[in-house]
């Protein structure tokens, strides 16, 4: 199986793969992870305002991002981000934006909806009698929410915000659909080149695995030391 | 905006000469159905064997499923689909590997093997949890009774797994579904390929992704609310899920 297998094309194009395809990868992962947390915080305090106003169009957004597929809203977001920035920026014509800019609007405003599920759950796994504890002691909503609420929110769900990270993480391959050099964007175009398609898919599975691989270990670790004893 | 509208593009005819846009979009919705349906047929034989396998008393058995569902579980599903596509006919014997890509919808059944292996892992995590969520006795009374180890799973312990973990399969066949939509980067013409296509050949992107995106919604809403009747009469008694019946006289 081994016999033909070009061990020398991964190990010369090993900066290529890693310089610039690992590093845009673990960059779109960390942004979009940020950016879907805060945004999914704020669509999980809309989705339990108890306000029709906010809640229906979180709700409409939450569940509309997740019964459709990623593949879809990668070229849904592709072909509109042009426009909302022509829109935001008042220019006469579609922005133009560059790949990575592009990539990470997508991901962060359709892993908010999956953050956002995850905070909720967060959130209401708050016993109510802190809530009302704290509105008894004068707090206002806002500070409430900010000090009480949310930290503990957070540091409960912290093993499956990693979780849903890991799993951001693989589905950052996706942009291969609209060609960005991400780390199997760089592994293919290798691959396209050299016509060495086994060694890099490959060296590109092996490389993934390991990684998630590892990041689940640790997370598991993790929710281990963190969890809170009760 | 001077983004030219136009909705009736769906009525135009498609560069294959034959179908309408819309036609085409239909087509697509029945290959991503096919090859979701085909897909969730082998995640969920394989992944009731292998999660089943990580609840019995023999440390291999548990170690295999353990491997099995970490080997597909830590690599993306775009990668898992080049594997099965591009390199596994290049490492099998040569004969084979020509034949195979020699296969009129070899896209389609590697789509269906990739998707279905790859939902497995997460099918067996589902029964997993689900078994080890049956209260130890039920395993311990049926051992008890004289039924073999084989007998127990088969007639005690995976009829009420299923019947608990319906609501998680549910999201996992949506998932199913929606996953299906990575197959586009193997050639195969379903949905979210086709309204790609559409939006080439018409440069009507909006419409285009609108079509597909209310496509996938409909299937969404239909599946969901079939499970729901499916989960409502399967939910056992005395469990949470479980809502009893309107009294009748």
């Amino acid at each position: 199986m081994f016999a033909n297998y070009d061990f020398d094309v991964i190990w010369r194009s090993l900066p290529y793969l890693f310089y610039q395809g690992m590093t845009f990868t673990l960059l779109l992962t960390a942004l979009a992870t940020l950016g879907g947390i805060v945004i999914g915080t704020l669509l999980a305090l809309m989705r339990l305002s108890g306000t029709a106003a906010l809640t229906l169009p979180a709700a409409a957004y939450v569940n509309l991002m997740r019964s459709v597929p990623f593949v879809l809203m990668i070229f849904w977001f592709y072909f509109l981000v042009p426009y909302i920035g022509q829109w935001i920026t008042r220019s006469a014509q579609p922005l133009q934006v560059g790949a990575f800019a592009s990539c990470l609007v997508t991901f962060t405003l359709f892993e908010a909806a999956f953050f956002c599920e995850i905070m909720r759950a967060g959130i209401q796994s708050i016993p109510r009698g802190q809530m009302a504890a704290a509105q008894a002691l004068g707090m206002t909503y806002p500070t409430t929410m900010g000090y009480i609420v949310l930290p503990q929110a957070f540091r409960n769900m912290v093993p499956v915000l990693l979780t849903q990270t890991i799993i951001l993480f693989q589905d950052t391959s996706l942009v291969y659909v609209i060609s960005v050099t991400d780390f199997l964007g760089a592994a293919s175009k290798v691959a396209e080149r050299d016509g060495r398609l086994v060694e890099m898919y490959t060296f590109a599975a092996v490389v993934y695995f390991v990684i998630s691989l590892a990041a689940s270990r640790t997370v598991a670790h993790l929710q281990r030391r963190i969890a809170i004893i009760r | 905006m001077n983004y030219h509208w136009n909705w009736a593009i769906f009525w135009e005819l498609s560069p294959d000469g034959v179908h309408t846009y819309f036609q085409t979009l239909m087509l697509g919705t029945g290959w991503t159905l096919a090859t979701a349906a085909c897909a969730w047929i082998i995640a969920l034989t394989l992944g009731s064997l292998v999660g089943a396998l990580r609840t019995m008393p023999f440390a291999a058995a548990v170690r295999f499923g353990n491997v099995y569902v970490e080997l597909f579980r830590n690599v993306p599903l775009l990668v898992q689909m080049f594997l099965w596509y591009f390199v596994m006919p290049e490492i099998v014997p040569r004969a084979f590997g020509t034949w195979l890509k020699q296969q009129p919808n070899a896209s389609f059944y590697t789509a269906v093997v990739a998707l279905g292996l790859y939902m497995s892992a997460r099918v067996a995590e589902q029964v997993r949890a689900g078994i080890l969520s049956l209260p130890r006795g039920q395993r311990q009374a049926a051992l008890a009774l004289g039924l073999t180890l084989p007998q127990t799973y088969a007639y005690v312990l995976m009829p009420m797994t299923y019947r608990i973990i319906m609501p998680p399969l549910t999201s996992e066949l949506l998932n199913t579904i929606k996953n299906s939509a990575v197959a586009l980067t193997i050639g195969l013409m379903e949905l979210t390929a086709r309204a790609r296509a559409m939006q080439e050949f018409s440069f009507q992107v909006f419409e285009a992704f609108t079509a597909a995106t209310i496509i996938y919604i409909v299937i969404n809403i239909v599946v969901t609310f079939a499970m729901r009747i499916v989960e409502r009469r399967v939910a056992v008694p005395g469990y949470l899920g479980f809502k009893a019946p309107a009294a009748g006289h």
